[in-house]
């Protein structure tokens, strides 16, 4: 295993992707799952594959555009899909959830004509559905890294305003935050890391990536700042775990890193239980 | 001079979408005046507060806020605000007191920079002014709705404050911590200048403490000092509120007769 990482390059790239990945999706999803707007994240990741299909099928009919990443395609969606959903839930004021169910099913539509058209469903599409580790070439993880470094610094900047506007919008507003430029901020920022995340998780399984580490370290704990840190970590887990089963047994990483992300779920839901059980006894002691 | 004026309204009117819920309001409040804000259910003073805050626009009228119309004031710093819903939030929030706390200083705190030391004492000693200083390391939800309220109070002072907006900030805060809550009220006002408007339906502590009183329903129906407003008749009140109101009377120490 360690032998082929130094003779692939291949997977050098998916391995530093997927950390990058790891570090930032469960990031953003701290501020996602605590503003109840987990479902965003799979609205914005079937747009993607709106854009992957558009690009697929430019790229049979215009050989020109032969040498376009799809991966550039699928972010434009994606963040024409964040924008597209903030207008949408300033429309459906009440309903605001709704949003999501039309970008999302509108996305898969189109998509699904637009992969028809391009005679599109093989195993290209396979990867970019449920992940690959073979799939990410030099340039993807660089862009991945550009990725990684402005959600950083987007996060870094603007901590303080992305707390007080997940905790409480009013006060937000009456301390003189732009709450508006901020959400925008912060949701192109979720599109570009779904659209990213992509190669290695699959665009079915990315919102998984941001949001069950996340519910795994509400369990676990008490201040905003050490949930951000053990989303993180683990995330990193799954993807590490996950990357390294996924060669191991030839199978999709969405798969397996998800599956990991679940096992460190329920060790979290359990170690929850029982410290609490014992800090019960302890208190009758 | 507008320099002493903290709030000016004039002639505000509001509707949600129909209905009108605040019609014609002018007032004024000048530095160190400490306003209680009075009416029955319904009759707009949360909205009133939110138009003065700037989170709702008003259909008609102008509002400035320290002489500067609200859309374009900048210096949040200057204002603290308990909102009626306070303890609204997500309840499974992951936050502690402090951090809750600290967004208090957020409007000073300025862009790209983190709280540091300092900030950090501040929230402490916003949390022991309202004895919620043990706590500090506790998760937010996990605390009583009175305690939640006390936290709240403290993230309206921690930013020093000029002018407090207080809307029924002691629901659910238990009587000892009312008494120490209005002490703290008059401390902040008398000593320290600092411009107060405070809803309550306790008509009787409010004009007790409070320099003005606002009597509102859609418009205002009552405005002057506290003096005044307890010399109007329980009938009036009544006719205002819609039902029989009966101003809540302290006896402060004195033991009642029939008990
Ligand atoms: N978000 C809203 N949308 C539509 N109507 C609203 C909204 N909020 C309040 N209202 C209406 O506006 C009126 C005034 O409400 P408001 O909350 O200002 O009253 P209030 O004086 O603060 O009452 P309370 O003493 O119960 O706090 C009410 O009739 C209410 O139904
Ligand atoms: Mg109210």
């Amino acid at each position: 295993m360690i032998e082929s990482f130094f003779t692939y390059e291949f997977l050098q790239n998916a391995a530093l992707a997927g950390l990058m990945i790891g570090f930032v999706a469960p990031l953003l999803g701290v501020f996602i799952v605590v503003r109840r707007l987990s479902l965003i994240a799979d609205a914005l990741s079937h747009i993607t594959l709106t854009g992957i299909a558009a690009s697929l099928l430019l790229e049979k009919r215009v050989t020109a555009i032969n040498e376009w990443n799809p991966v550039y395609m699928g972010m434009v969606f994606s963040v024409t899909g964040a924008i597209l959903i903030e207008k949408l839930r300033k429309v459906y004021k009440h309903y605001e959830e709704l949003a999501i169910p039309i970008i999302l099913s509108g996305g898969i539509g189109v998509g699904v004509i637009l992969i028809s058209l391009a005679d599109g469903f093989n195993t290209d599409l396979f990867s970019y559905l449920f992940g690959s580790v073979t799939a990410v070439s030099r340039a993807d993880m660089s862009t991945v890294l550009v990725i990684t470094l402005l959600v950083l610094a987007v996060v870094l900047l603007f901590y303080k305003e992305l707390f007080v506007l997940s905790f409480d919008e009013d006060h937000a507003a009456v301390s003189g935050v732009n709450g508006k430029l901020i959400h925008l901020l912060f949701i192109v920022m979720v599109a570009l890391v779904i659209a990213s995340a992509m190669q290695i998780v699959g665009i079915l399984l990315v919102s998984a990536l941001m949001t069950l580490p996340v519910a795994a370290a509400l369990r676990i704990s008490k201040s905003f700042k050490q949930t951000i840190g053990l989303s993180i970590f683990f995330g990193e887990l799954s993807v590490i775990v996950g990357l390294i089963t996924s060669y191991q047994l030839s199978v999709p990483p969405g798969g397996t890193i998800v599956v990991t992300a679940i096992l460190i779920l329920i060790g979290a839901i359990a170690y929850r239980k029982v410290s609490g059980q014992l800090s019960l006894k302890g208190e009758t002691i | 001079m507008t320099d002493n004026k903290v709030l000016e309204m004039d002639n505000v009117s509001f509707k949600y979408e129909k209905e009108t819920v605040v019609k014609d309001v002018s007032l004024t409040i000048e530095a160190g005046q400490f306003f209680g804000l009075v009416g029955p259910n319904g009759s707009g003073k949360s909205t009133l507060i939110k138009l003065m805050l700037g989170l709702l626009k008003p259909t008609k009228g102008s509002i400035k806020l320290f002489g500067s119309p609200v859309r374009s004031f900048k210096h949040w710093e200057e204002i603290g605000f308990v909102s009626q819903k306070a303890n609204s939030f997500n309840s499974g929030f992951p936050a502690t007191v402090l951090e809750v706390v600290k967004t208090g200083l957020i409007s000073k705190t300025g862009l790209f920079r983190f709280y540091n030391k300092n900030d950090r004492e501040k929230a402490m000693q916003a949390l022991k002014t309202v004895e919620m200083e043990d706590y500090f390391n506790h998760n937010i939800g996990e605390l009583s709705g009175g305690q939640q309220q006390r936290v709240f109070i403290a993230r309206a002072l921690v930013s020093d404050p000029k002018f407090l907006i207080l809307d029924e900030p002691t629901v659910g805060v238990d009587a000892k911590h009312v008494a120490d809550f209005y002490q703290l009220l008059h401390k902040l006002n008398r000593n320290e200048g600092i411009t107060l408007l405070m809803v309550s339906h306790d008509i009787g502590t409010i004009t007790e403490h409070a320099s003005h009183v606002v009597c509102m329903n859609k418009t205002i129906h009552f405005h002057g000092e506290s003096h005044e407003y307890k010399a109007f008749s329980n009938e009036d009140l009544s006719q205002l509120y819609g039902h029989p109101v009966q101003q809540l009377t302290h006896n402060h120490g004195e033991v009642d007769p029939r008990d």
